[in-house]
């Protein structure tokens, strides 16, 4: 178990420690003022282990004796809130971009990459918009692959299984009947739902990106809490992932200026990126 | 400020959805069946109606029928807000007429998300 290799984070608590492992894992560094989460993160994992304190946890990470322990940790800390239909009114912008470059693209199946997808509401949302404007029989329905840094969140959006509490954030009730199954007091997407989209886990720092270039990468509120340095090197390898005439959108809150070169915001699609010309991306990127 | 006609024969929610109603700025006006609904959408209609399924004298469903027979113009939105959770349930409310359903328990976030769909908040 290695945690050192982290200058940056000099704190010798263990909650510094502990934030350390969290940033030098998946890029998400915990402002000070919001350290109190990892406490409360936590506990629920204390508990199973019968550790008292942070201390304690740290010195059974450095142990290593439980192999899949730094993973629930780390697991604990991201912050995983989503919901279906998040920014309906951005959704439904980036359905009508996807209509609109397959006109430009004939007969190519498109490639969507959803960076960050959690426990999957996103891509089934998308997935149903894109439905709902081409066909999900159409032979031509785009490609979707969706990933999270998190197996817990992977595992949970591949099952398709919501609660109602989930359910109801943002799903109007016609699509949920439509594209749903009740099971108990569960909901379970249909098979048809969820053959359109393939989950895997990866790390967007230090994974190799899915293969191949796509024409729509979505990573919406996953790189707000990465360092100003590591987001400038995950805008890089994005850009490295779209396609000439592809789009990058990120959340409501954010945006690519003054963090990179490489993307510029598009003329013909309102609030997403697309790749600013006579750059090579390559060149750019430092490892 | 938009109004909304919460119709509930629980004391307890009507209050609970006053007040998550409130702090969306809505006006809340309460019935306690179907028929005082029905009476109040007669009075002045809300743009908005939160509605329950059980209740004594006209329950949810008679009342969504009544609305529809009723000649009033300009229908308010009609949200079923029920503990009725099974596909039948809302398949039915949806095709009397229903906008959205809730599914109790709610919270806030629920309720303004619905609220949102039917573009009411
Ligand atoms: C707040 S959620 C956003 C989910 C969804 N994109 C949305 O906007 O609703 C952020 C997600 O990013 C994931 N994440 C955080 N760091 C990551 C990394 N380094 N690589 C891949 N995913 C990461 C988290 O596990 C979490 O599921
Ligand atoms: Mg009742």
């Amino acid at each position: 178990m290695m945690l050192g290799n982290q200058p940056q984070v000099a704190s010798t608590s263990a909650m510094g420690v502990i934030a350390a492992m969290l940033e030098q894992r998946t890029g998400q560094q915990i402002a000070a003022n919001r350290s109190w989460r990892i406490e409360t993160a936590l506990k629920p994992i204390l508990r199973k282990h019968r550790l008292e304190t942070l201390d304690e946890l740290v010195a059974a990470l450095m142990a290593g004796q439980n192999g899949n322990l730094a993973e629930t940790v780390v697991d604990a800390m991201l912050n995983q809130e989503t919901s279906f239909f998040r920014d309906a009114a951005v959704l439904d912008q980036i359905a009508d971009a996807v209509v609109a470059l397959q006109q430009t693209v004939g007969g190519r199946r498109l490639r969507i990459w959803c960076a960050g997808c959690s426990t999957g509401q996103e891509p089934y949302s998308l997935a149903i918009l894109l439905s709902e404007r081409l066909g999900d029989a159409s032979p031509t329905f785009p490609e979707i692959v969706a990933t999270d840094i998190s197996a817990a969140a992977i595992s949970r959006a591949r099952n398709g299984r919501y609660s109602q509490f989930e359910i109801q954030r943002g799903m109007p009730i016609r699509r949920m009947i439509r594209w749903f199954d009740a099971e108990g007091e569960e909901w379970q997407t249909k098979a048809e739902l969820t053959r359109l989209i393939q989950f895997r886990k990866a790390n967007l720092v230090g994974d190799q990106p899915p293969p191949g270039r796509f024409d729509v990468i979505l990573c919406r509120n996953v790189l707000m809490y990465f360092s100003a340095a590591l987001r400038r090197r995950v805008f890089c390898q994005l850009a490295e992932s779209i396609r000439p005439e592809g789009l990058l959108v990120l959340g409501a809150g954010e945006t690519v200026i003054g963090q990179t070169e490489l993307l510029k915001p598009s003329q013909q699609f309102r609030g997403m990126y697309t790749l600013a010309p006579a750059k090579d991306a390559a060149s750019h990127c430092v490892a | 400020m938009k109004t909304c006609l919460v119709v509930d024969d629980s004391k307890v929610i009507r209050k609970v959805a006053r007040h998550i109603l409130e702090t969306l700025e809505f006006e809340v006006r309460e019935a306690g069946d179907g028929r005082e609904a029905l009476e109040s959408c007669m009075a002045a209609v809300p743009d908005v109606v939160l509605l329950d399924w059980n209740m004594p004298v006209m329950s949810g469903m008679d009342f969504l029928r009544a609305l529809g027979d009723s000649g009033i113009e300009n229908k308010p939105k009609v949200v079923f807000c029920t503990t009725e959770n099974g596909m039948g349930h809302i398949r039915a409310a949806i095709e009397a007429g229903a906008d959205e359903y809730v599914m109790k328990p709610f919270d806030r976030e629920t309720l303004e998300s619905k609220l949102q769909i039917v573009g009411m908040a």
